[in-house]
């Protein structure tokens, strides 16, 4: 393996003698530094835009129907006199959801710090194919552009939820989003699983091939670990997604019947015949319910890093957690049908589907558990960092316990595709990844910048998006038990449902303030990209080999031979040693001995 | 114009929350703030950790009081609801003891083990003894559920045909809903979107020489006798709708190409259950919200809001187009007098097709 690296090393002093202009090193960068800072900033304008819709359609919830300056200055003719369209209402819906999901918590999350910290963490002097990690990242761009360009459309973008279920997504004449829009989404969906591909195969293959001597898969810090097996399962589970867009594309396009049969509408029959909506909502959730853990695991490993690091102390249980990964991928790939125990599939499915689903919440305690005993004795540094993964772990439990009334099929009947599975997963892989990834950036802006956040700012960012957070998804709850289905553009037609409109506006208030305290975010990152103080070499005393390069970024991350490593990613506090930190590249003193975890 | 001035506006507004952001960090510019927390920092924050624990244990209290005594975990119509319900209050009550326990431990940690200098944490890495009973508890308390819940499915999912269900067709299109009634022969006649012929007003494509299709009904209400065990078969037109009766714990989607099927029977009738003291509060509630709404109606010019008397209802709850948030169909519980005395004034299929 060390051969691998040095030989590596060798090519990338042969590369340094090459000039570097403006679009090499900025643009067209094959440097994965570079292009983790790309994917950060595409991914934070993609959530500004997606947080937007967010805030306008929670206001048409809370003031059903209301003109709104906002929405006529915004939205133009989709809000006549400043009241919102019942079309447009989906779209921003649909729109918001495949945003946060895959532009920013997929590509955002993973493409950033799977980039950023993969080379940098296992001792490499970059991916294994630089190229086509700049592939990768641009055709996320691509994918990126054409979804904002859907919005500009004459008949709106899609507009079927992100869950896209045909017909209405197939069908043009049943709305308006399935036209153009849809046509849209579904390319701009395939260029990104085709993007997704290609940084997972890299992510695998370099993590599996280019680690440097020493540093075994029982020595990874558990972020590699966690990057590692979100990989797999996006290599497992998006190219399904893909047949699922390609076969919806040849329904609406060249007459096929995959997913149609026995459709009158608009006054005809249409030609289909012999296809199955549940079909596609079978291939549609073998990506959907992975893609849950495609965007909570990377958040999960940042959490262990960050906890560690902060609390000085081990990560309790490491190969518990590990343990608990893989439980976790393997458990997410055959747990799709809790999304459709009503979908009219058999009954007896849905009762496979219930024990699988109920079982992940077992990894899911260890995990919250070893959190929680990670902190206990240790010596808490209360940086942004840390803050931000102490909150995950709380919208994790919170969020995560109530998934065990929607695994449980009897319960679903009653809360599916209520406001309780908007609050659930919103707290539950939502807030959670969001974390993580607020988490990662204030933790790694060092290294990716070489200058510090403002941590004041910080403190203030944590600590309003903390309460609003709550502030939005617990109460909403409370009005999915009473029954109020998601994705009505108005309650009005519902006098049933009129003493809950008191709880949509409490929601949209929290909602309007967190999602404008974000700017304390955005002017903290943007500024201190230029303004921050200038970070030391390893600011928060962290054991990782990233944090052994220099400052100042260089191809190949290390000036001199890549450091060999000597022990584990967790030796805080370890007795014997006057700091309390101990790097992997530290060799072991005279009769230290390496914990046997 | 306006939108101009609003953009602009907009504009302002985001250039002040951004300066007023940049004079608090100027103004910190002069003290020594290296960008890593200091132990006045794990102080302050400790402490706000106790204070956000405070925060979730309030927002749960006030919820539950004033959002907990929901209709919908208690007060249900159908047979099969209570054992539903008694579910959900377990699985509520066990979210609840976990939830309190581990949120305490979480941020009374954060608190206690706040950092300073020159403490070291204790090195503690591993102890099976303790995975294992993290891993246990959660194992046996799941088993728990997981039989009682996959209990209760079955029992609701199993139609027993021995229970002569009678069986009614609940039918969706963009954006209504028919039900269909199978008539004394109790099986509904033949039917397939390619049959609608709407000059014959044959809205729901029955196959007009099937002999059992000819006594069949269809109404725009759905009335159900109380106790008798009801089998709905759902049938989509157009696009996935969902059936959800929220009162009687009853949802299942409709499908196009494929009919599915839900069973329940109704155990309280429209009038029992507008008169439970529960529902009274409810419509009082309600129909005082409406009131106060109404107010500002009138004096814009407008027409007051209706007062509200309560009805079961089927809404659509599968994200269906436009009007997805308006498509619903009343449901009425009655007596078996009633609904016989109801069913008799409906036409048969046979005499509603024009010639």
């Amino acid at each position: 393996m060390s051969a691998h690296a040095d030989t590596h090393a060798h090519d990338d002093d042969h590369g340094h003698h090459h000039k570097e202009t403006f679009v090499t090193k900025y643009i067209f960068s094959q440097d994965h530094k570079m292009i983790a800072k790309q994917y950060l900033i595409t991914g934070t304008i993609m959530g500004v835009i997606g947080v937007l819709m967010s805030m306008m359609f929670r206001m048409q919830i809370a003031w059903p129907e209301q003109p709104n300056v906002l929405f006529e200055a915004l939205l133009g003719k989709w809000a006549p006199d400043g009241v919102m369209d019942a079309d447009i209402y989906l779209a921003l819906v649909t729109i918001h959801g495949t945003i946060m999901v895959f532009f920013v918590l997929t590509a955002g999350l993973s493409g950033t710090f799977s980039n950023l910290l993969i080379p940098l963490q296992i001792g490499a002097r970059d991916m294994a194919s630089g190229f086509l990690n700049m592939v990768s990242y641009w055709l996320f761009f691509l994918s990126s552009v054409i979804m904002i360009l859907s919005l500009f459309l004459e008949a709106g973008p899609a507009a079927a939820g992100w869950t896209i279920y045909p017909p209405l997504s197939a069908l043009p004449m049943a709305q308006g989003g399935s036209g153009m829009g849809m046509t849209m989404w579904l390319v701009s969906m395939a260029i990104f699983i085709a993007s997704s591909l290609l940084g997972s195969l890299n992510y695998i293959v370099t993590v599996i091939n280019l680690r440097t001597k020493g540093m075994s898969m029982t020595r990874l810090p558990l972020t590699i670990w966690a990057f590692f097996v979100t990989a797999v399962i996006g290599v497992i589970s998006f190219p399904v997604l893909l047949s699922a867009a390609l076969l919806l594309i040849m329904d609406r396009s060249f007459g096929t019947s995959f997913f149609l049969s026995d459709i009158f509408i608009q006054g005809e029959v249409l030609h289909y015949q012999g296809g199955s909506p549940v079909l596609f909502e079978h291939l549609f959730w073998f990506l959907g319910h992975p893609e849950v853990y495609i965007v909570l695991l990377p958040a999960l490993g940042i959490t262990s890093e960050v906890i560690a690091t902060n609390s000085r102390k081990p990560i309790f249980g490491y190969r518990a957690m590990i343990a608990s990964i893989l439980a976790i991928a393997f458990l997410s790939t055959i747990v799709w049908g809790h999304h459709m125990f009503i979908s009219g599939m058999n009954p007896f499915l849905g009762s496979v589907f219930t024990f699988t689903t109920l079982l992940i919440a077992i990894p899911s305690a260890v995990k919250a558990f070893n959190y929680i005993t990670t902190l206990w004795k240790g010596n808490l540094q209360m940086n942004p960092a840390m803050l931000f993964s102490i909150g995950l772990v709380s919208t994790f439990i919170t969020g995560g316990l109530t998934g065990i009334i929607l695994g449980d099929s009897a319960l679903d009947i009653n809360v599916h595709d209520t406001y309780f599975v908007v609050a659930h997963f919103h707290l539950v892989m939502g807030i959670s990844a969001l974390y993580g990834m607020f988490a990662g950036i204030y933790h790694w802006f060092p290294k990716m910048f070489g200058r510090m956040l403002n941590k004041n700012l910080g403190y203030v960012h944590f600590w309003v998006t903390a309460v609003c957070a709550y502030g939005v998804f617990f109460p909403m709850h409370f009005i999915g038990m009473a029954g109020l289905p998601r994705r009505y553009y108005t309650n009005s037609n519902f006098p049933l449902f009129d003493d809950l409109a008191n709880v949509n506006v409490v929601i949209t208030i929290f909602a309007l303030i967190g999602g404008v305290f974000q700017i304390v975010f955005l002017y903290n990152f943007f500024s201190s990209i230029f303004y921050g103080k200038k970070a030391e070499q390893n600011p928060w005393k962290s054991n990782t080999l990233e944090w052994t390069t220099p400052v100042k970024h260089i191809h190949g991350n290390w000036p001199g031979e890549i450091p060999h490593v000597h022990r584990w990613a967790y030796d805080y506090s370890k007795p014997g040693h006057d700091n309390d930190f101990v790097p992997q590249n530290i060799p072991l003193m005279d009769g230290e001995e390496e914990l046997q975890h | 114009m306006t939108a101009l001035l609003t953009i602009i506006i907009l504009v302002f507004i985001s250039v002040a929350i951004w300066q007023m952001v940049k004079i608090f960090d100027l103004a910190q510019a002069k003290t020594e703030n290296t960008g890593v927390a200091t132990d006045k920092d794990n102080t302050v924050n400790g402490y706000l950790m106790m204070g956000f624990l405070a925060f979730i244990y309030i927002i749960t209290i006030v919820c539950f009081v004033k959002w907990g005594d929901l209709p919908l975990m208690s007060n249900s119509a159908s047979e099969h609801g209570p054992t539903i319900d008694n579910l959900m209050i377990i699985s509520m009550v066990i979210i609840f003891i976990v939830q309190t326990i581990t949120q305490f431990l979480l941020h009374y940690f954060a608190f206690k083990y706040k950092g300073e200098k020159g403490k070291k944490a204790l090195f503690f890495a591993d102890n099976n003894k303790l995975e294992a009973i993290w891993t246990i508890i959660p194992v046996i308390v799941l088993a728990g559920l997981i039989i009682y819940g996959l209990n209760t499915w079955i029992n609701i999912m199993g139609v027993d045909e021995s229970d002569d269900p009678m069986v009614i067709e609940l039918y969706a299109q963009q954006f209504n809903w028919k039900a269909r009634y199978s008539g004394a022969d109790n099986t509904l006649g033949k039917a397939n979107v390619r049959l609608i012929d709407i000059d014959r007003a044959n809205i729901l494509g029955l196959d007009e020489a099937d002999p059992n299709a000819q006594d069949d009904v269809i109404t725009t209400e759905l009335h159900l006798p109380v106790g008798r065990p009801i089998l709905f078969k759902m049938r989509s037109q157009d696009v996935l709708h969902s059936a959800y009766m929220p009162h009687f714990r009853a949802q299942m989607n409709c499908v196009p190409g494929m009919i599915t099927q839900f069973g329940f029977t109704p155990t309280v009738t429209t009038v029992e259950m507008r008169d439970t003291p529960q529902m009274q509060e409810k419509v009082t509630r309600i129909n005082n919200i409406r009131v106060e709404k109404s107010k500002a109606l009138i004096a814009k010019g407008e027409d007051a809001l209706e007062r509200y008397e309560f009805d079961y209802l089927l809404l659509c709850n599968k994200i269906c187009g436009k009007s997805h948030y308006n498509m619903q169909m009343k449901i009425i519980v009655e007596t078996q007098e009633e609904y016989d005395a109801w069913i008799k004034e409906q036409k048969e299929f046979k005499n509603s097709l024009i010639n």
